[in-house]
């Protein structure tokens, strides 16, 4: 039986989808039962990884700490995961992280811009931790862009790399076609981050899984950014009928999904016209929830605020462009 | 006053040239006698010969010694400078540090030139901080900046490998800066490069927590801040007026490069460039103040 790692990002990526409120005692009991579960790595944090807490990403219920604290205490078999974009998290955040037991951190850059995260993961490498380098916007740059920057994070000394959707904008084809050219230019495993903008974030896995991927993400209720992303209970029962292992008690799974997570989610996780707008556009998933802020404040359509920041290729990160974009076009009516 | 104070730049590549040229083009009290490299066929050296300056490829060594040149601009490196100031210091000339080494004070103009006239070694802090720390303490000084945060958003191609490599420094420099010579009680600093063609220009986003939101007295003091930047940096605009949400201040401004060695987009170099400057001309023109008023005395 094949076998494939799941990484939970529930409490990372999830976070978006609750403006980063989630309580310290709110992630233990979520990190429990994922533990409990079977989920092999889970992810913990800021939406926008450790140090993202601030004006531009909104301001999270505790600090970094205090999530590492009580996550850490309670997961027993699972891998504790920290997610740093360098530019926003720094290396003391890493540091700290180590001291709380974190054994996996992931570095995110944009796609085209890994060797910003060479000084990161050469620190979480000097405390042993298993690096995992992060191609967020995988959709913005051919296959071949992909693996060489797959290639940098490589010679940096990283244990995997991620090809991530994070506007959820590709289709199968395009995740196929960066797994392979990523798998044919390093030595190291693949792994792959899908969000569900057009609908696609399970198929998208499958074939990252079908290209060689070997470890795939997830989110309990496809909590996240955007439309959310691919939800773990989905990709559980998915491969269980593919015969491939994830390790994962299903059942449990599924409890874990409507018993623990659906009671403490601010609102659906659905493919609305805003969401599916970003990935239609290719936008990254995080400024949904911002460009709706934004549209009220300044009395535009928020689909307007998306395509324009399509147009004009922002990357992850850039949250404060929306504002910025919201009352150009206010200007303009 | 025909006199001028004799300068020299330490490491020809973009920085140190578009210094060059700032120098020809606007500088008032020095002038530059000679760029040192370390590459014997660099473009940046041949650039300054062509324009008439004495190079040398032995680094600082081709300066030390030199009683003439009293200010030095280091466009090396943060470890280099670690090197160079004290040398620079036994010789009693003035360094301009543009690199992240912060040995002396940091120095924004439009905000404390004023205060540390006295320095032998000025740090010039990252270009994101000269281009929000004035908005900082401009909005310090009208509400009281409990918090400041800031966005850098620079094109990827204005961001060269010692930027890359040391990501952490620019957030950590320019927070700290934020702090010392913003005025704000804490802050953080965010950077992102985007990498869309055309490159895009520098913007910066600057929130501030404030005490008292008094929006006319922070918008006054803004647009004044803005206009003192001006004078050193003409790409310097403010893209977003002060907006106020409660306690919140929202402020974005852009900084277009001059264009004249690089590209217009590249203001994230240019403004820093540029401050450097104004930091060097203020400095020899006290240089030359305090030696006119010494002949003053003598005679």
């Amino acid at each position: 039986m094949s076998q494939v790692r799941i990484i939970d990002t529930t409490l990372r990526d999830g976070m978006h989808a609750v403006s980063h409120q989630f309580s310290p005692d709110d992630m233990a009991t979520i990190a429990q039962s994922l533990d409990e579960a079977g989920i092999d790595t889970i992810e913990i944090g800021h939406g926008d990884g450790l140090g993202g807490s601030s004006f531009q990403y909104g301001f999270s219920k505790a600090t970094d700490e205090d999530y590492l604290k009580a996550v850490s205490s309670v997961i027993k078999k699972a891998k504790l995961d920290v997610l740093i974009l360098p530019g926003i998290g720094i290396e003391s955040d890493i540091e700290r992280a180590a001291k709380y037991n974190a054994k996996v951190v992931r570095v995110a850059t944009h796609v085209t811009e890994a060797d910003i995260g060479e000084q990161h993961i050469k620190i979480a490498k000097s405390y042993g931790m298993e690096v995992v380098g992060f191609l967020m916007m995988s959709h913005m740059a051919p296959p071949e862009k992909v693996a060489e920057q797959a290639k940098l994070f490589e010679s940096y000394g990283a244990d995997m790399i991620y090809v991530t959707d994070s506007a959820g904008a590709m289709v199968p084809s395009q995740v196929k076609a960066r797994i392979e050219a990523v798998k044919a230019t390093v030595q190291l495993p693949v792994g792959f981050h899908g969000h569900n903008n057009l609908g696609l974030a399970a198929g998208n896995s499958i074939a990252a899984f079908e290209a060689g991927a070997t470890s795939i993400d997830g989110t309990i209720k496809g909590l996240g950014a955007g439309a959310g992303n691919t939800p773990t209970e989905v990709l559980v029962a998915i491969f269980d009928k593919l015969n491939v292992n994830t390790g994962v008690d299903l059942y449990k799974i599924m409890d874990v999904a409507e018993d623990i997570v659906a009671p403490r989610m601010h609102r659906p996780q659905v493919i609305d016209r805003a969401s599916l707008t970003l990935g239609w556009a290719g936008v990254y998933g995080s400024f949904l929830l911002h460009t709706y802020r934004a549209a009220q404040k300044f009395n535009v359509e928020p689909r307007d605020i998306l395509v324009e920041l399509g147009r004009r290729k922002t990357v992850g990160g850039q949250e404060d462009l929306i504002i910025e974009v919201a009352y150009e076009l206010s200007n303009k009516k | 006053m025909a006199d001028k104070i004799k300068a020299a730049i330490i490491g020809p590549g973009n920085i140190g040239m578009d210094l060059m040229y700032k120098i020809i083009n606007r500088a008032k009290y020095i002038e530059l006698d000679t760029v040192a490299g370390i590459i014997p066929g660099s473009e940046g050296l041949k650039l300054a010969r062509e324009n008439g300056f004495n190079t040398c490829v032995n680094g600082i060594d081709g300066i030390l010694g030199n009683e003439d040149i009293k200010i030095v601009f280091d466009c090396t490196g943060a470890k280099p400078h670690l090197i160079h100031a004290p040398l620079l210091k036994n010789e009693n000339k003035i360094a301009v540090d543009l690199t992240p080494a912060a040995v002396g004070p940091y120095v924004v103009p439009a905000v404390n030139m004023h205060e540390i006239y006295n320095t032998d070694n000025y740090n010039l802090v990252t270009c994101g901080g000269q281009a929000t720390v004035p908005i900082v303490a401009a909005i310090n000084a009208a509400a009281e900046v409990e918090y400041a945060e800031i966005v850098s958003t620079i094109s990827s191609r204005s961001a060269g490998p010692a930027t890359r490599q040391n990501i952490d420094e620019f957030t950590e420099t320019t927070s700290d800066a934020l702090v010392k010579v913003g005025g704000a009680k804490k802050a953080k600093a965010i950077i992102i490069l985007n990498p869309a063609e055309p490159p895009i220009m520098m913007r910066n986003t600057i929130y501030c927590q404030v005490k008292t939101p008094d929006e006319k007295a922070i918008t006054q003091s803004v647009l004044e801040m803005v206009k003192k930047v001006q004078e050193y940096v003409p790409g310097y605009s403010l893209k977003l007026a002060p907006i106020i949400e409660g306690n919140k201040v929202t402020t974005i401004v852009e900084v277009a490069g001059e264009g004249s060695y690089l590209p217009k987009y590249a203001g994230n170099l240019d403004i820093i460039t540029a401050a450097a400057l104004a930091v060097a001309e203020k400095a020899a023109e006290n240089m030359l103040n305090i030696s006119e008023s010494t002949r003053g005395a003598e005679q």
